[in-house]
């Protein structure tokens, strides 16, 4: 189990990868990836860090995390399911696996596992549209979900 | 001769398993102490019969597929180095019928080589565009591109050569080249493909556009639902400034140029450039109203070319062989040749690299195969989210720009999602409107609240509550949506809805009530 760090660790750290990127052409979002990439989510600490040294307001920066599906507010599960929603996966029964996959977690979507092992969200689109339904396990592509793909994630996820 | 395996390293073969038959054929390697060098590829786009694993043999590759990790050993026992045969065993793939119909200019090597070696791309003929565009006057670039018929492979359709011709004619002390990655539509991979498969040819089309309008910096948005893609490109990127593909004197030139990837967050609305463009600058994805153009004011402000990866990956070979070459493929106003990402409950999905003009149902029944369930086709979605359904009786449509759209539909980027007879249009009607509703930026009115009022109304539709006045209702809301939005989002989210409603009445209409089952 991972500690929180304390937010005055956050700043500081948030304060370091603001600098490394405001070089950049357009730094925040690399800036919001990194964050998010190091911390798991974006934390509230760091909207303030970052406004400062980029000179914008508050609101701004947080204009910008709450605009974009990917950022989070508080952090992920352990595992990360990302479950295609869109129509080439609707063709082939994604209904039925997007049914199924929260059945077999115990959580809809856009939610995580209370003992933090696993969230799930819908993304649209995979670019998996001839291997459909597909997913995005922590990162890597599974394809034709069927009962056995989706219980086996289920069981990797919990183990 | 070295012993050659090649095995795709493409998304869509990882997903389906192409990693673990990459160890097991490195095991069996090792077992049989044979030595090999395997070459991880991009795909080939025959996904059914992926993950496809060839083996260069004294009569060329050949292949084998759907190969699972459980099959290994008997592909080994069966003398597969050899090329001999296998219950797998598919021949020369060059010669499956699906990929012997195509005509791949701009997939010219895409499965065939190694994606992150220069080496083999120049020996497969890259960048003997840019070599040629290093020295040409950049106006005589930009006229090959116009007269080659190139358009917008992202949707829109709009000419390729007349928006370079706009950046190229605005003086600014800088101007940039924007590549739109953030392929977002649903049945569309072929960015993807390009991305993780022949990485150099998009790196040699920005060259191009740089060299032709006179940016020196480029960007690559790609979404983040793209990791391996991501990964790719970057990889991709620092070998092509190590070999002086990039940098301050592309191939020795007096043209500097760089190229910098960068990653979405998610957002659909980002697909569309004017959002693209702030989501660069590190703002909300919010659209743009336009005019200004973003060729005249773009990224921070200054000149830009926005371009989707198909339309800049398929400069090179117009750079290279030519524009009439390229024009003398297609039909009508839609020149050269389409990426055609066949997809959903399809038989034989994957890529179709064709020249305009093939009808939808030769791509459909023809090419795809028909339904992976063997049922009827009932509909097909072209272009995405926001693409018409197109009914089986409208499939003598010809595959180009201005032919979907007298059929009220667009080709979009070019994918189709099949569904078979059990699809339930009200259904994709409802989610079309949900889709938009989710990822609308909100700047909008119609956009913004008419996808709810939508959803709200189609749901009240599928419940039968005044069906004749909110069928109305929603046609009205759909010509407000289509002529009031600011963008596609919103403008184009009445394809799908009214194709639904017009093309499948029935899916509509009361629900019968269910007769009592004889005793």
């Amino acid at each position: 189990m991972t500690m929180q760090p304390a937010s005055t660790d956050i700043a500081a750290r948030a304060a370091t990868v603001v600098a490394e990127r405001r070089n950049l052409e357009g730094p925040l979002l690399p800036i919001l990836h990194e964050l998010q990439a190091e911390f798991g989510h974006v934390p509230q600490e760091a909207l303030p860090v970052i406004a400062e040294a980029l000179n914008l307001s508050k609101a701004e920066v947080h204009g910008v995390v709450t605009f974009y599906h990917d950022f989070r507010r508080e952090p992920a599960g352990r595992h990360v399911i990302k479950l295609c929603r869109a129509e080439a996966c609707q063709s082939m029964g994604g209904d039925a696996v997007a049914a199924r996959l929260q059945e077999l977690l115990g959580i809809g979507f856009h939610e995580t596992a209370k003992d933090g092992s696993v969230t799930l969200d819908p993304v649209y689109c995979l670019g998996l549209c001839a291997c459909a339904p597909a997913a995005l396990v922590d990162g890597e592509p599974v394809g034709r979900l069927d009962e056995e793909a989706l219980q086996a994630i289920a069981a990797e996820v919990r183990a | 001769m070295t012993l050659t395996i090649y095995i795709p390293k493409d998304s869509g073969a990882l997903a389906l398993g192409a990693e673990k038959v990459a160890a097991a054929i490195g095991e069996e390697l090792s077992r049989r102490r044979v030595k090999a060098r395997i070459v991880r590829t991009g795909s080939r786009g025959l996904y059914w019969l992926e993950p496809m694993v060839e083996v260069m043999t004294e009569k060329g590759r050949i292949a084998y597929g759907p190969v699972k990790p459980s099959d290994v050993r008997s592909l080994f026992d069966a003398g597969f180095l050899r090329g001999d045969q296998h219950r797998l065993w598919l021949g020369k793939p060059e010669k499956i019928p699906f990929l012997a119909r195509q005509t791949r200019l701009t997939f010219a090597r895409c499965g065939i080589i190694d994606p992150l070696s220069i080496d083999d791309y120049a020996t497969h003929g890259g960048l003997a565009g840019l070599r040629r565009a290093v020295s040409m006057p950049p106006s005589y670039i930009v006229d090959k591109v116009t007269e080659s018929g190139l358009r917008g492979r992202g949707g829109a359709g709009f000419p390729t050569g007349i928006k370079w011709k706009t950046v190229m004619d605005a003086v600014d002390d800088r101007k940039y080249i924007v590549c739109n990655a953030d392929e977002g539509d649903s049945a569309t991979f072929a960015d993807r493909m390009i991305m993780e498969g022949d990485p150099f040819v998009l790196i040699e089309g920005m060259a191009i556009a740089g060299i032709a309008v006179g940016a020196t910096k480029g960007y690559v948005y790609i979404r983040s639902e793209y990791p391996h893609a991501v990964a790719t490109m970057n990889a991709a990127i620092g070998i092509a400034r190590n070999a002086g593909v990039l940098g301050v004197s592309v191939l020795g030139s007096p043209n500097a140029f760089d190229i910098e990837v960068r990653v979405g967050a998610g957002a659909y609305v980002c697909g569309e450039e004017t959002s693209l463009l702030n989501s660069l600058e590190g703002k909300r994805g919010v659209v743009r109203a336009k005019p200004p153009l973003p060729a005249i004011k773009g990224l921070f402000g200054k000149p830009t070319v926005v371009n989707n990866v198909i339309s800049l990956a398929s400069v090179p070979v117009i750079l290279d062989k030519g524009a009439n070459f390229y024009k003398e493929f297609g039909m009508g106003r839609s020149r050269g040749t389409i990426p055609i990402q066949i997809a959903g409950n399809v038989k034989h999905g994957g890529l179709f690299e064709a020249a305009f003009g093939m009808t939808l149902g030769e791509i459909v029944e023809g090419v795809g195969g028909g339904t992976a369930t063997g049922r009827p086709v009932k509909a097909v979605q072209v272009g995405g989210p926001l693409g018409a359904y197109f009914p089986p009786a409208l499939f003598d449509t010809p595959f180009d720009y201005e032919a979907f759209a007298a059929k009220d539909g667009l080709i979009g980027h070019a994918g189709i999602t099949v569904f078979d007879d059990t699809a339930d249009m009200l259904k994709q009607a409802r989610f079309a409107m949900e889709f938009c509703a989710i990822e609308s930026c909100g700047k909008c009115t119609p956009c913004r609240i008419g996808s709810t009022r939508g959803v709200e109304t189609i749901d009240r539709i599928g419940a039968g509550i005044e069906r004749e006045k909110n069928l109305a209702l929603v046609a009205d809301l759909c010509n407000t949506m289509k002529f009031g939005s600011l963008c596609a989002l919103g403008g184009f989210t009445p394809y799908p809805v009214m194709s639904a409603i017009n093309h499948f009445p029935e899916d509509f209409a009361p629900k019968p009530v269910a007769m009592e089952a004889a005793e």
